[in-house]
């Protein structure tokens, strides 16, 4: 079998000299839709942006195709969907033009107008429900909106890997439910592999392929059947942990043992708790 | 002259040579400042550019005492400020505001000690007016090439960088991922914001420098939704604007106290107070349209 779309081998970071990824490693495939499930502070946003180069490990390596990743990012292989993104709506950008950037936006002087790039705009405009408020002002945009225009701007450079941070954390869970069926289709339909941090696990479990559970900067991975146990779990976390399945939806709960880290535990129940019920 | 252009332009406007000396000025330096300003705001930076400009102030009263230009001194202690600013880290906002604060005070402490020098030693007290609060008759024709230069350099470093500038300025982590160097930007577009800064005080002084920077484009911001076209705008406005300033400034020679003529950066900062103002009611009576017409 040829070598993964994107491998971390043993990867560590550390975060103002504290370590938040401790001996990180897993792969996707290419197509694959992954998801990244972990609390607040488990170590999801700096797993992506080492996978992204914007933040250097302290050791291990992470592969592209088999390869060490360049040290400066490359349009076009790897597609990003920022969690914090700029709202003000008094910045003049259209959804079409945020799109737009996403195929030039390194380019220097003004985007020449030819009709090559009207239509691939258009397309990843279609591609993700855009059309009806493509001139609309990015910022006058709804949370469920922007996230489709900001994978359109990732899309549009035809990336083999997209990858999201929390796109699910501002979203009703209608909204959230029609990005995570879009993003399924696109990944089937073009062959993109999807990997998507997030809080909760049920709102991707139809969709996931694969799961990489984060806890405290450690990772396990592999299908849902095979991560979301509870003696998997368990041994992530640290303490016992029970995985209950109630109507196709999971719950995750602490158990009566020994609470290692009540903090990150009570953060991680109630979360999954709230959707179940 | 044509009677009918008499109550609009005095006697002697046309072949003034102050005058033609204030319009060359004035418009390049509004339509760089249009440009640059909409970044400056679009990025938030528009306290940053404040800052430059006090900076500019000490600048600009160090050359009156060493008699140099004083677009000079702007210039030099403007850059000097950006590439300082640059190097203590613009990334963390708080840090960004307090040490810009800091500096904003200090210099303008040192603009008050040397122009206390120019006034002691010169015996002058146009130079604390014409830094502060700036003297656009008062240019002298020689400068009219390094202001166009200076204006050509700095507009078309923000004209060249605008689509990274976009996307750095909206998520550096969207830029980076595109393979932009978000740091090197950010610098570069410092620079032409000290430049631009440094001729819009030459134009209505170090105090006022801002207004032109940022009016025209807050202006410009509420008018279109298009960055190409909003820095165009900006630009045609701030142009107005100079020259609204320059034909009332000389209208007003014949206005009480008579022969004495009323400061040109008045009126131009009156003029960008208007456009914004005027935009501001525009742009609330076109959305209030919008949202009824959608109900």
């Amino acid at each position: 079998m040829s070598s993964p779309l994107l491998a971390l081998e043993k990867v560590e970071a550390r975060l103002g000299g504290r370590p938040v990824l401790r001996e990180v490693s897993f792969a996707i495939e290419p197509g694959e839709f992954t998801g990244l499930i972990g609390s607040n502070g488990a170590g999801k946003t700096t797993l992506l942006r080492v996978i992204l180069g914007l933040h250097a490990p302290t050791s291990g390596s992470v592969l592209i195709d088999g390869r060490p990743r360049a040290r400066r990012a490359m349009p076009g292989a790897v597609g990003y969907v920022p969690q914090k993104f700029l709202l003000d709506p008094d910045v003049p950008l259209r959804a079409r033009d945020l799109v737009g950037l996403g195929l030039d936006g390194h380019r220097l002087g003004l985007p020449l107008p030819s009709r090559d790039r009207r239509e691939r705009v258009e397309k990843a405009l279609a591609a993700v429900g855009a059309e009806s408020f493509a001139d609309a002002r990015v910022g006058e945009l709804s949370g469920g909106e922007q996230q489709r225009v900001l994978i359109a701007h990732a899309l549009i450079g035809r990336p083999r890997l997209l990858l999201l941070d929390e796109p699910l954390a501002s979203l009703d869970l209608g909204s959230g439910r029609e990005i995570v069926s879009l993003l399924h289709r696109l990944s089937r339909a073009h062959g993109i592999a999807v990997f998507i941090s997030a809080h909760e696990i049920n709102p991707l479990l139809g969709a996931m392929d694969r799961v990489v559970y984060i806890a405290a900067g450690r990772v396990a991975s592999g299908s849902t059947g095979e991560v979301v146990r509870s003696e998997v779990l368990s041994r992530l976390y640290g303490q016992h942990v029970d995985v209950l399945n109630v109507h196709g939806r999971v719950i995750v709960v602490a158990g009566e043992g020994d609470p290692a880290d009540p903090g990150a535990d009570f953060k991680l129940t109630h979360a999954d708790a709230r959707t179940a019920s | 002259m044509n009677r009918l252009l008499v109550p609009v332009f005095a006697p002697g406007f046309f072949t003034s040579g102050p005058v033609h000396t204030a319009l060359a000025v004035g418009t390049a330096v509004a339509i760089v400042c249009g440009a640059v300003g909409v970044f400056a705001v679009v990025r938030g930076q528009s306290f940053a550019a404040e800052t430059l400009s006090d900076v500019g102030a000490a600048g600009g009263s160090v050359s009156f005492l060493v008699g140099l230009a004083p677009l000079w001194g702007f210039l030099a202690a403007g850059a000097g400020a950006a590439t300082v600013m640059e190097l203590i880290g613009i990334q963390r906002p708080r840090g960004r505001d307090l040490a810009a604060g800091i500096v904003l005070g200090a210099s303008l402490g040192l603009a008050a000690l040397f122009l206390y020098l120019v006034a002691t030693y010169h015996g002058t007290s146009g130079a604390t007016i014409g830094v502060l609060f700036g003297s656009l008759f008062a240019v002298d024709p020689s400068a009219i090439p390094a202001v166009v230069a200076l204006s050509v350099v700095s507009a078309g470093l923000v004209g060249l960088l605008q689509r990274p500038l976009l996307l750095s300025s909206l998520s550096p982590d969207l830029a980076h991922a595109r393979g932009i160097s978000v740091r090197f930007v950010g610098a570069i577009y410092l620079l032409a914001l000290a430049v631009s800064v440094a001729l819009a005080a030459l134009t209505i002084g170090a105090i006022l420098g801002t207004a032109l920077l940022i009016g025209p484009a807050a202006t410009a911001l509420r008018l279109t939704r298009h960055p190409g076209r909003a820095m165009l705008l900006s630009g045609a406005i701030g142009v107005l604007a100079v020259w609204a300033g320059v034909v009332l400034s000389y209208d007003s020679y014949l206005w009480p106290p008579r022969g004495r003529g009323w400061p040109v950066s008045f009126f131009v900062v009156a003029s960008v107070l208007v456009f914004y103002v005027g935009s501001a009611v525009f742009a609330r009576s076109r959305h209030g349209r919008r949202s009824a017409g959608r109900s």
